[in-house]
């Protein structure tokens, strides 16, 4: 099947798709701009759940592991940028030092959580990941005593941006005439960082290791016989999700400039779960379209809905966050009901569903 | 020893109600081998729509006596329960019975994740105070006047949980229904060609394990006299480590499991605090003797590390003795 999108054999046509969408995520903010400043934060944010999205693909889309705790992992990224760049300690690292830390740490605990359960699958994985995600919530909202670690439920305030030399990401200045604002900066470094990731997971996905997840995937029996190292695959799946993880958490840090506990609650790994099962478990594309589509909807919802409900019955039934939360819950069911392998389903992942569906 | 045993009846109360849940856990698994993702939230709603009756019976200024009053909550609660326990299996588990494992489960977290805020639209996001209406008698259980107690409530939540239980053990295994539940449990396809309606037994095990749950949804609402539309959560994520303990698709041992989380969550809810005391150590460092004397507990895990203890024990048990207590069933079953 020859599609418009299939420009194999035609590089010129490659080529003038490329510079096209360059040019327009080159412009996008400063339209967005022109909107509302508030609509450049929220693709930020967007782009930073691609990331999420992203690294938790990795783990349930390539190697089919459930995981239901992953936010735990980017609260770990967002307090250790948080500790080491911000006045709680009084430490202030520059952050190409901490962001590598995060990751590290991130990675892990993702060690921590996959050890014990590599034996695990399926569902019952799914709920000892979530404790683990409690867990990890639970200890930052206490360990605020007897030593003053995480700051407890007030979280912690005045994290330092990101700075390269004298240029900050925090503040508004001028270049070359045009007023560049602290989310535009943010902007094109997340979109600098997003190309990398992207790149990164398609490369994996079709590496040594990333084939040797999808054999994990299909069966784990078969792919041990096959001569996988089953274990340390599985153990690498989980550490690499949580590196990402790590790493979106200490950018989700210093953007906001204010963490607490609240931001990594159950809700946040189960919306990220969403996005990836959304767009497509497996399929890099898929995910990164499900992740923006579901950071928009509920701000375009945010936007709508409430009005539109005053000017129906004249006053707020539901309230957007409810009718956002209602509507995820509709989605999943109803994408597995009815396309279980999500928007751009994965070519094996489809394969593989449709067989099990139909064979029974 | 007044704590040790006030802390013991804490815990046995507590756990028939995990008990009771984890029951609803086992029983889905042990037929279907799937998690019932939704099933904490059933509890909620069992605890919801309850609390709305109870809410109109007692403001309804008919005299009724109060355990009447409970009683009729608790019987509006069950079909309620057992119909959503219905859809959920109609809706999440029977059309992806034969889909890989992870699809039912999300459409489950799906469904909870409806469930949940279809009770926040229609009782409030905020907790609710359960209304007291059986009017608490403490009875003292040592002779030591401010030693371990324990309510009528208590026994109430013990006793209803025992009879419960027993009900259940003659139903599945004394009934024709519990025949078939456990013929469909060993072999469905077997089953299905002894004449047994496979859909229908499944059915009728959800809906069982929803009715339990919702009994339990009002038991924990009027022991700790607060109900919210996020209560299933945590509660059931504790049942479900519970019926994990005790080995996964049996019923004795969620029974087990349920009692003995419940025993390990009061009593490390209740010493985790003076074991972790940092003045313990006083000798040890000036600083710290200071820190004492200005704060004698001084504990680096305090009681509200209570919710902790369910899942390190869910881990451990994985960990070492992935099927349980009484299991045969071995968690890998992916």
């Amino acid at each position: 099947m020859r599609s418009y999108l299939d420009v194999r054999g035609r590089p010129a046509l490659a080529w003038v798709g490329v510079a096209l969408v360059a040019a327009a995520l080159v412009a996008l903010p400063w339209v967005l701009a022109g909107i509302g400043t508030a609509w450049v934060r929220i693709t930020n944010l967007a782009i930073l759940y691609c990331f999420l999205a992203l690294g938790l693909n990795i783990v349930v889309g390539f190697a089919g592991l459930l995981d239901l705790g992953y936010i735990a992992f980017y609260g770990v990224g967002a307090y250790v940028y948080a500790l080491l760049a911000s006045p709680h300690f009084g430490i202030h690292l520059p952050f190409w030092a901490i962001l590598p830390l995060g990751a590290a740490l991130a990675c892990v605990f993702g060690v921590l959580l996959g050890t014990p359960t590599l034996k695990l699958r399926g569902d019952y994985l799914a709920i000892v990941t979530l404790g683990f995600g409690e867990i990890v919530r639970i200890f930052l909202n206490n360990l605020s005593s007897p030593f003053n670690l995480t700051n407890g439920p007030q979280g912690i305030t005045l994290i330092d941006p990101f700075r390269i030399g004298d240029f900050s990401f925090a503040t508004t200045q001028q270049v070359l005439g045009n007023t560049l604002s602290s989310p535009i900066k943010y902007y094109y470094f997340l979109l600098a960082v997003l190309l990398v990731v992207i790149v990164v997971n398609l490369r994996l996905q079709n590496s040594r290791i990333g084939r040797a997840w999808e054999a994990i995937r299909e069966d784990e029996i078969a792919a041990r016989a096959m001569g996988i190292n089953t274990r340390n695959m599985k153990l690498l799946a989980f550490a690499m999700g949580a590196s990402f993880g790590g790493v979106a958490g200490g950018m989700f840090s210093a953007m906001q400039g204010f963490i607490s506990p609240e931001s990594f609650v159950l809700v946040e790994s189960i919306m990220v779960l969403s996005m990836v099962v959304l767009g497509g478990m497996g399929n890099v594309f898929g995910v990164v379209i499900g992740a923006l589509l579901l950071s928009y909807v509920p701000e375009v919802l945010r936007y709508t809905v409430g009005p539109a409900q005053k000017a129906v019955f004249g006053r707020t039934l539901i309230d957007p966050e409810v009718f956002r939360m209602l509507l995820f819950g509709l989605a999943l069911v109803l994408m597995m009901l009815f396309r279980p392998a999500g928007i751009l389903p994965s070519a094996v992942r489809k394969r593989e569903l449709q067989r099990r569906t139909d064979g029974g | 020893m007044d704590t040790f045993i006030q802390q013991l009846v804490n815990g046995i109360t507590l756990g028939s109600v995990y008990a009771i849940v984890a029951l609803g856990y086992t029983m889905v698994y042990g037929i279907i081998q799937l998690i019932n993702f939704a099933h904490g939230d059933v509890v909620m709603i069992g605890a919801m729509v309850a609390y709305s009756v109870i809410a109109v019976l007692a403001g309804s200024g008919m005299a009724l006596p109060p355990l009447a009053i409970l009683a009729i909550a608790t019987l509006c609660a069950v079909p309620v329960c057992m119909a959503v326990g219905y859809t959920l299996e109609r809706v999440a588990y029977r059309p992806l019975r034969n889909a890989p494992r992870l699809a039912p489960l999300i459409t489950a977290i799906g469904l909870s994740i409806i469930l949940q805020n279809v009770a926040l639209i229609i009782w409030s996001r905020n907790p609710l105070a359960y209304p007291q209406i059986v009017e608490t008698v403490t009875y003292r259980l040592t002779p030591n006047p401010d030693g371990a107690t324990i309510t009528n409530v208590q026994v109430g939540i013990v006793g209803l949980s025992i009879l419960m239980m027993a009900g259940l053990l003659l139903l599945v295994y004394r009934t024709k229904l519990g025949i078939a539940m456990r013929a469909v449990a060993q072999n469905p396809q077997v089953a299905g060609l002894m004449g047994i309606d496979i859909n229908r037994v499944i059915s009728m095990t959800f809906m069982i394990g929803a009715a339990l749950a919702s009994v339990a949804g009002v038991m924990d609402g009027s022991y700790y006299g607060i109900a919210h539309y996020q209560m299933g959560f945590l509660l059931g994520l504790k049942a479900f480590s519970a019926a994990v303990l005790g080995g996964i698709g049996n019923l004795g041992g969620a029974m087990l499991g349920g009692l003995l989380m419940g025993i390990i969550e009061a009593l490390g809810a209740g010493y985790v605090g003076e074991l972790t005391n940092l003045c313990h150590l006083s000798g040890w460092s000036d600083a710290l003797a200071q820190r004492c004397a200005n704060d004698p507990h001084l504990a680096v895990f305090g009681s509200n590390y209570q919710d902790v203890f369910a899942f390190v024990v869910l881990i451990l048990v994985l960990v070492f003795r992935p099927s349980g207590l009484l299991g045969e069933r071995v968690s890998d079953r992916a």
